[in-house]
């Protein structure tokens, strides 16, 4: 697990101009949209579930097995949950005001 | 770097890019539902490409499969399952998840590195972030896990505490810097790791359990943006810039969102942290429960009421969706539209359990988002309406917060206490949620209907 220090500061620059982006584009969600808001942006973290993948990859022994395997499961039900969810609130939103009269 | 790297980098520059653009198309409700989709699509395009790229992951591919088909069952279940109200413990449940997940791939990967390089220090930059991540990622899952059932009301929503609580979260904050600083400058000693685990997960409880259910919300926000911040932790261990950017987006998100929650409530987040709000209101309700006149009205009178003003506001709360009345709200407004009534639905911030919560049950109940109008539109407004009727809520209708000495002092609320005549559905004569005395219901202009909300 040795980085560079070029890959450090890389990672380095990524991670502090990401805090702006996200800063930004959060700022302009109006205030009726931020219940869909909190529970997308939920679901955008779990793709820790990649990182599960990339753990068990390398897990060797039964310990590493069972931890590996448990944070596949819950990396999962972040990423599946919180789509479906999100997607289910955004669905009531999609009606037209008018449509419906 | 090898044409399977190259492609590995565009791959997670494209998920980063979907994800971008899954929360700027949240800026307006037309385009809200396809960005969802499009960050979903991100997120299936870079884990199929993880699975079939990874060095070794063939190998251990029945974890995979066995992990996800078991997490996507549970999570699409619950995802599918939940009634809308409910929908703040189910954003707590899912990042809980994945709080556990990122300390979990912390944990793993320091057991690993640890095993390889028996009694050598790892380097620097690795060991902080492994220890954040799994520092992070425990308190969020512990945390969620309380506030879940805070908000499911399996745990007591009031705040729990205990004389010196602040000091052992002190102790226990302190102890965990301690073990981290001996862990990357002396010695990666497992043991001692795995009690710096089991400490951030006692953390997470201790952390939450003093504050207030009506405050869950903000917690949840709040550890949301830790949950990201841990997985952007993993990222940097990894190596791996999908997880750093997506981690880092909504660390910020969760951030500026939590700032936003509680300036709707005039309240600065150590203040919802540490002040333990609502300790005191049962008290002080109960006290001036006796004193109260409050006047009744029956559905007969309201709705003649209603029928012959020209302006009618609806404000809804929490207590309408509990009673499940969005439904007949909707019939009572078309009702009242075809009578040529304009009637309005007053939003406050923070109406239902979390900011837009409200607007979400309403449009379940298919009424149109034109009709619905934020505090700062229509506070205005009141002064020359009609009927205003308030359906179930309460501290955010709640005069006392103009005046100083109230637990609410300062929180912006809707003017109802403005309109010619004010009719409050209820379900019982108790304080709200917060626990504090509502002086607009002995208002002489204000008419109780005690009922279903």
């Amino acid at each position: 697990m040795e980085l560079s220090a070029f890959e450090l500061l890389s990672a380095l620059f990524i991670l502090i101009l990401a805090a702006f982006v996200g800063y930004e584009v959060v700022s302009k969600v109006p205030t009726m949209l931020h219940t869909p808001l909190m529970s997308g942006a939920n679901a955008v973290h779990g793709v820790i579930v990649v990182g599960a993948m990339l753990v068990a990859a390398t897990a060797g022994g039964p310990v590493a097995i069972i931890l590996a395997l448990l944070a596949v499961i819950l990396g999962t039900i972040n990423v599946v949950g919180g789509f479906v969810v999100t997607d289910r609130m955004l669905e009531m939103f999609k009606k037209r005001p008018d449509e419906r009269r | 770097m090898d044409t399977l790297e190259v492609l590995t980098f565009l791959v997670w520059l494209i998920a980063s890019v979907t994800f971008i653009l899954a929360l700027k198309f949240l800026a307006s409700p037309a385009t809200a539902r396809r960005g969802n989709q499009l960050g979903a699509a991100g997120m299936a395009l870079v884990v199929t490409w993880t699975f079939f790229t990874t060095d070794g992951l063939l190998a251990n591919w029945w974890i995979i499969v066995v992990g996800g088909a078991i997490g996507s069952v549970a999570g699409w279940l619950g995802a599918k399952r939940v009634p809308m109200t409910a929908m703040p413990q189910m954003v707590a449940i899912f990042n809980g998840a994945g709080g556990g997940a990122a300390a979990l791939v912390a944990v793993v990967e320091f057991l690993r590195d640890a095993d390889l390089h028996p009694g050598e220090l790892l380097p620097l930059a690795f060991v902080i972030a492994t220890l954040l991540g799994a520092i992070i990622g425990s308190v969020s899952l512990t945390g969620s896990v309380v506030a879940f059932g805070k908000l499911q009301g399996v745990i007591s929503g009031r705040p729990v505490k205990y004389p010196g609580s602040q000091i052992v979260t002190a102790a226990l904050f302190l102890a965990v810097v301690g073990i981290g600083i001996y862990l990357a400058a002396v010695s990666p000693s497992i043991p001692l790791f795995l009690l710096f685990v089991a400490i951030s997960l006692v953390l997470g409880v201790q952390l939450v359990m003093p504050i207030g259910g009506a405050d869950m919300p903000v917690v949840v926000s709040l550890l949301n943006s830790y949950t990201g911040i841990a997985v952007a932790a993993t990222g940097f261990v990894l190596n791996n810039y999908a997880l750093l950017i997506a981690g880092t987006l909504v660390g910020a998100s969760g951030a500026i969102l939590t700032q936003l929650m509680c300036k709707a409530m005039n309240r600065s987040i150590f203040n919802v942290l540490f002040a333990g709000f609502g300790t005191g209101g049962d008290a002080a309700a109960a006290g001036a429960e006796g004193e109260e006149q409050l006047r009744e009205i029956s559905a007969d009178d309201a709705a003649v009421l209603m029928a012959y003003g020209k302006r009618v506001i609806i404000v809804p709360g929490y207590g309408m969706a509990v009673a499940q009345a969005q439904g007949p709200v909707r019939e009572l407004m078309d009702l009242l539209v075809a009578r040529g009534v304009d009637v309005q639905f007053a939003i406050h911030p923070v109406a239902g359990r979390m900011p837009g919560h409200m607007n979400v049950l309403l449009a379940e109940a298919n009424v149109p988002y034109d009709r619905l109008k934020e505090m700062d539109e229509i506070n205005e407004d009141f002064a020359d309406t009609d009927v205003a009727l308030v359906i179930g809520a309460n501290d955010v209708v709640n005069p006392s917060a103009r005046e100083e000495g109230s637990p609410i002092s300062g929180m912006p609320i809707l003017n109802v206490d403005q309109a010619h005549n004010i009719i409050v559905l209820k379900r019982g004569r108790g304080a709200g949620f917060a626990g504090i005395p509502n002086p607009l219901f002995s208002n002489e202009k204000t008419t109780m209907l005690f009922g279903d909300a």
